[in-house]
């Protein structure tokens, strides 16, 4: 199944990081990947340029409206994703166990 | 004819008891759908109550149901990949050839396919209440209606929340496995919660006029002895299996011939089950002493309960070790509801002001809770102060949403407020 993996966590952490910590954090992005391609494979994964950057877009018939900012303000940000093609819910479980201390939501894909 | 058509739905209605839950889990083991699945059965339990009458019953019917089963659900796997248009018919066919092939043996590995089940309904990526909904279903057996009955709400709630279940399941791809062996202690813990929120379901209903739905608490205990069965010797599984069957064990004499509730010290103990206190009390012997978490609570819970069934008399009841096995129980769990426990078994031990300072601050911890301002007022009329009693249990009386429960803080509002000549006060 594939399933994505949506990474949250307080910006601010990693931008008050030291280098060595930022650099334990990629240790552990890197076992995960390793794992993740012995237990099913990653199709994508990328980090995302923080929040400050985001333009959020609106249609309304052909009214389009670009707002400066992300689609909603949380206390965690959404900072990276993963897409994984796993054989269920509990690899997936396992797999983000080795990633750095993020709040991690798990979707599956739906696929048509 | 009334003869055999009358013997093939008592054959059917067995079948249904024995072997719903175990062709179930092997349909699911097979197809990995709960749904698929549970369709195909009932399906093939149609079949079988339109033919057996005629054509006789079969020798083997659980293995004629599960064909049957696994006819019907190949045939839908087949309709939904060509509605779909995925897979070319072909490659279903091969498949379904090889489905078909591999004959499933009826009485081999079904205890591993029912574990699994449980563990499937019982994973931690699932509400709690869709937990025990779905164990009920799958490994009870039980129709929607009677889950419903269970906690209380409307059919079309539960056959709603079913659904959203079996959604989950599938689609969130929550495996039909065993968990690994670094995981089993911690979903083993999973499972047993479920179990006990099952069987606590029955025994402090919120709401009803039945004060102990005993069903739902042999439905508990029914399915600890599935778990304890397949997967023996777990410490968390004994502690719980034990305290479950010493609380059950007083199931007839907790209510009165006219549907009150009876409390402990005035129960009649020749209506408590000797042979289920002695099994509890042997399966809470077989816990390892140095158990933690949740099994050492459920075990300290299991040795409240065995000091009250070892009790010939009320007045042989041990109370300071009760008292102590609850400030054991209070310092693991940090639970407020414990704390009200224990406050109890202080009065019984060392008298009612101790006991009422324990309850000091609750408030705040257990607001909008009956059993707080109920046990307050008992704590008061032994201490002599009736007046400050009868305010408490009408306190209680407002929070409290069982009639059963209701009638009694009514009855002991008007015998404290007798015995110093203060009329209860009316109650809305």
């Amino acid at each position: 199944m594939k399933i994505a993996v949506f990474l949250y966590q307080d910006e601010s952490i990693w931008a008050n990081a030291t280098e060595a910590e930022q650099e334990q954090w990629m240790g552990e992005h890197d076992a995960f990947s390793e794992a993740a391609r012995q237990r099913g494979k990653i199709i994508a994964g990328e980090a995302l340029a923080t929040v400050s950057t985001a333009t959020t877009v609106r249609r309304h018939g052909d009214q389009v409206s670009l707002t400066d900012g992300p689609f909603a303000e949380t206390a965690e940000q959404l900072g990276g994703f993963y897409v994984l093609d796993v054989p269920d819910l509990d690899v997936a479980v396992d797999l983000v166990k080795l990633l750095p201390e993020y709040t991690v939501e798990l979707r599956p894909i739906t696929e048509y | 004819m009334p003869g055999p058509s009358g013997d093939a739905h008592v054959v059917l209605e067995r079948a249904w008891q024995d072997h719903w839950a175990r062709l179930l889990a092997l349909l699911v083991g097979r197809f990995r759908r709960l749904d698929l699945a549970e369709d195909a059965l009932a399906e093939a339990f149609a079949a079988a109550v339109r033919t057996w009458p005629h054509d006789g019953i079969p020798d083997s019917p659980a293995a004629w149901l599960l064909t049957a089963a696994r006819r019907r659900a190949l045939d839908q796997v087949r309709a939904e990949a060509i509605a779909r248009r995925r897979e070319p018919l072909m490659v279903v066919d091969a498949e379904a050839r090889a489905h078909a092939a591999q004959a499933i043996d009826v009485g081999g590995h079904v205890p591993d396919e029912r574990l699994r089940m449980l563990f499937t309904c019982c994973h931690p990526a699932l509400s709690a209440d869709a937990r025990a909904a779905l164990a009920l279903r799958f490994v009870n057996g039980l129709s929607v209606t009677e889950i419903a009955r269970l906690f209380l709400v409307q059919e079309s709630t539960m056959a709603a929340r079913l659904t959203r279940a079996k959604k989950k399941v599938a689609a969130a791809g929550i495996p039909f496995t065993l968990p690994a062996a670094d995981r089993l202690a911690d979903r083993l813990d999973v499972v047993a919660a479920v179990i006990y929120l099952v069987f606590t379901a029955g025994y402090a209903p919120a709401t009803g006029d039945d004060p102990v739905r005993t069903s739902s608490a042999a439905e508990a205990i029914r399915l600890a002895q599935v778990l304890d069965g397949l997967l023996p010797n777990q410490p968390v599984v004994l502690a719980l299996l034990g305290l479950m069957t010493l609380q059950h064990s007083r199931r007839d004499a907790r209510v009165a011939d006219d549907g009150g509730l009876v409390l402990l010290p005035e129960q009649d103990r020749s209506r408590w089950h000797a042979s289920e206190i002695r099994s509890g009390l042997d399966l809470l012997g077989r816990v390892p002493p140095d158990t933690s978490g949740l099994a050492l609570e459920y075990l300290l819970q299991g040795r409240i309960a065995a000091e009250h069934a070892s009790a010939a008399r009320a007045a042989d009841t041990r109370w300071h070790r009760i008292a102590t096995l609850y400030a054991e129980l209070e310092a693991l769990t940090g639970s407020p509801v414990v704390r009200l426990a224990r406050a109890v078994a202080v009065l019984e031990d060392d008298g009612p002001e101790a006991a009422l300072a324990l309850l000091a601050g609750l408030e705040d911890r257990l607001p909008h809770h009956h059993r707080l301002p109920a046990v307050r007022a008992e704590l008061l009329a032994r201490a002599g102060r009736a007046p400050e009693a009868v305010a408490s249990f009408h306190a209680a009386i407002e929070l409290c949403s069982n009639a059963a429960e209701r009638d009694h803080l009514r009855r002991r509002a008007a015998e404290v407020g007798g015995q110093t000549g203060l009329g209860p006060e009316p109650s809305g």
